[in-house]
């Protein structure tokens, strides 16, 4: 081995000298270094040279095996493909309730919901914060009879529901089991995810209601819960997305969400659940962006990164506990609101990346997603893009394709080593959660999406028809989804219902109870449910808890 | 003096990317800069300028309810008597909207295709054209750094 690798670093210089060289000096490059959007810097051209620390069996080996770098699974897409799951919500419940219908009429396999700002920061609608917000963005819910409607006419134990909420987490999961039971589902055989990330919130999507160490305590109280009676549901998914939209390279979105999956998992430990009880239902959310080759990298990188600290930091035994899954979506920022109809293109490429990367589930953007949220065109276009890479393109047939590139396996390895680094420093730092408190996380990500903001003002990075190709003709007009000023109205009445409807000495009673186990130990959940039964709203639920645990002020940092 | 502008962020979403990058390029660009921070109401920003005595305020929406939150700003800075603080925007704002915005007196919106170039021109250029009265607030001294933070 060792005479080939010195042959092809000898041969290298000499193809430098002798080819390279002569060529460039008539015909000089674009650039005087090309850069991923991450920052790193690649090679000219990749050999086995610069993969030559890379041992194939200890860092690839094969899929459904540690270190997990070739999938999660044995089979892969050639079992199913990947879960399309295109995420929906606006209006009322039973306008996102349609949108489903539709969805799942078009082949969509699993469910997602995207809940409007009120709900997702734990106001109800007819509080003053909401007005200009109700279903705006995403769907209303302010009780259960909200989400009964929701997913009316929806097998809950055929169809996984995924639900992107995070402070107000627990009480939506609430609200899904009290649905759930007056449905007549068997707990038991509940699919599905809620995000309920609250770390990634401090640093990047910005959606809180109390400060990280109360916030905490209600992730590990969902997490433990749901390790005793949830077998089949993932109660917490780990999110990049919202660090990689908010401009950080893709060794932090990987660095971050993972130091985020050390937190959670070192917060149900210290509570006295063994590892293996829990860690094979922790599941994760990345993007997909549009640089292809680091981004199927990242993926790759994240599995391995995951599986090592699993089995080496936590002691994990089952091997579902060192297994990542993920959820992918493409890139928002990717999105251009000039042409959108080149979003599709550019959507298209990302998905493919998170196919070739493994991804469990995938929502594409529509091509609208610079301008306003979907419309019904714009997802099925989207969903068929997805069908399209699974039907025709011919990738599921071989696992983890790309494997064995020189180029991938050295962006693999160093995406790798880049969030051990990182893991390194915000250890020393106190961890994960000192180190949200000290800004260091936030500051991280602001130089990261400053500095990507200006490569990409002085041209390194293109935006075909922004920053390049620029049509100063009139942008092409599509036809946006309709505000229906009036869902607003009609949740406001929803609510009005509600609350005329209970029993208010009862939900009294249920909040009550609430608070008491708020300022001890146990486990929040059960006293949750039983006030989410009586029909407290979300809002009271916050709302009550806030002396208990405060609110979060942030000391913003640019 | 350099010209000093408010970034704020109003509503209940968390997009601050973009208004991050704002406030760090008008900063490098020598301007005073002061960040509100996320999930503030019209009022709360209105306050933020006057405290602050600020030239410019730029908002940074991105949720959809600017049709709610701009005319609350305007007409809480003229009920206050300092509409000649320039108010403009930035974000996800329609283009349909964009001349409803300007009627009620936003001055001018920077979509996220403007450049940082185009953002610090345009400020310089509106402040040239009717700047605020800048011998009442030398006269009034340092501004209180009130509840806004910057790094």
């Amino acid at each position: 081995m060792q005479t080939t690798e010195r042959t092809i670093a000898d041969q290298q210089r000499e193809w430098e000298q002798l080819t390279l060289l002569p060529f460039t000096e008539r015909r000089p490059e674009a650039r005087e270094a090309f850069r991923t959007q991450g920052g790193a810097t690649l090679e000219r051209v990749y050999t086995p040279e610069h993969v030559a620390d890379v041992d194939y069996l200890r860092d690839i080996g094969f899929p459904g095996q540690f270190p997990y770098t070739r999938g999660p699974y044995p089979t892969m897409y050639r079992a199913q493909p990947w879960t399309m799951r295109q995420i929906a919500g606006f209006g009322t419940a039973d306008d996102t309730n349609q949108r489903f219908r539709y969805l799942i009429a078009q082949g969509q396999t699993g469910i997602s919901t995207d809940f409007d700002m009120p709900t997702l920061m734990g106001y109800d609608s007819d509080d003053e914060r909401s007005e200009g917000e109700v279903g705006r963005e995403g769907v209303a819910i302010d009780s259960v009879d909200d989400m009964l409607d929701l997913y009316a006419g929806i097998d809950l134990e055929k169809i996984s529901v995924s639900m992107t909420i995070n402070p107000s987490a627990w009480i939506l999961l609430a609200m899904y089991l009290v649905t759930a039971e007056e449905r007549g589902f068997d707990r038991k055989k509940l699919s599905g995810t809620i995000q309920n990330d609250i770390i990634k919130e401090y640093v990047a999507q910005k959606e809180w209601v109390y400060p990280p160490r109360p916030a905490m305590r209600l992730v590990r109280d969902s997490i433990t819960y749901s390790a005793e009676h949830l077998p089949r549901y993932n109660p917490v998914n780990v999110s990049g997305y919202h660090s990689r939209e908010a401009g950080s390279t893709a060794i932090q979105e990987v660095a971050f969400t993972l130091a985020a999956g050390i937190a959670y998992v070192e917060e149900v430990v210290k509570a006295g659940i063994d590892v293996d009880d829990f860690a094979p239902r922790l599941s994760f959310f990345f993007v997909s962006q549009i640089d292809f080759l680091e981004e199927v990298a990242k993926f790759r990188a994240a599995r391995r990164v995951w599986a090592r600290v699993m089995k080496e930091r936590f002691g994990a035994k089952k091997p579902e506990s060192m297994r990542l899954r993920f959820h992918c979506q493409t890139a928002g920022v990717s999105c251009t609101a000039r042409e959108p109809l080149n979003n599709i293109a550019r959507t298209a490429i990302e998905a493919l990346a998170a196919v070739c990367g493994g991804a469990q589930s995938l929502h594409t953007n529509g091509y609208d997603e610079a301008l306003s949220i979907p419309s019904e065109p714009a997802m099925k276009i989207a969903l068929r893009t997805q069908q399209i890479i699974a039907e025709e393109v011919g990738i599921i047939g071989t696992i983890d394709p790309l494997a064995g590139s020189y180029a991938l396996e050295r962006l693999t390895s160093d995406i790798e080593k880049g969030c051990f680094d990182y893991f390194a420093e915000i250890d020393k730092r106190g961890g994960t959660i000192k180190c949200i408190e000290d800004n260091f996380l936030q500051m991280e990500l602001a130089d990261a999406a400053y500095d990507l903001h200006r490569r990409k003002e002085a041209g390194e990075r293109h935006i075909v028809t922004v920053t390049k190709y620029r049509d100063e003709s009139a942008n092409p007009h599509v036809e946006l989804h309709h505000v229906d000023e009036a869902a607003s109205q009609r949740q406001l009445d929803r609510l009005a219902k509600t609350k005329a409807n209970r029993d208010s000495a009862a939900v009294q009673k249920a909040l009550d109870e609430v608070v008491r186990v708020a300022k001890t130990d146990e486990n929040i959940m059960p006293a949750t449910i039983a006030a989410v039964r009586a029909r407290a709203t979300g809002g009271e639920i916050i709302k009550a808890l806030r002396p208990v645990f405060g609110t979060y002020v942030e000391t913003p940092v640019f | 003096m350099p010209i000093k502008v408010l970034v704020a962020k109003p509503g209940l979403d968390g997009h601050d990317r973009g208004a991050k990058i704002v406030a760090r390029a008008l900063r490098d660009a020598g301007m005073e800069v002061v960040y509100t921070g996320l999930h503030q109401t019209p009022e709360m920003i209105v306050n933020a300028a006057i405290q602050e005595d600020v030239d410019v305020v730029g908002v940074s929406i991105l949720s959809g309810a600017h049709m709610t939150i701009f005319p609350k700003i305007m007409t809480m800075l003229a009920e206050r008597e300092v509409d000649d603080i320039a108010v403009v925007g930035g974000g996800v704002i329609q283009e349909a909207d964009i001349p409803k915005l300007k009627e009620i007196g936003v001055r001018e919106i920077f979509n996220a295709e403007a450049s940082t170039q185009d953002l610090i021109d345009g400020i310089e250029r509106i402040v040239a054209q009717t700047g605020r009265d800048r011998s009442r607030r030398e006269a009034a001294g340092t501004a209180g750094a009130g509840q806004a933070a910057s790094r």
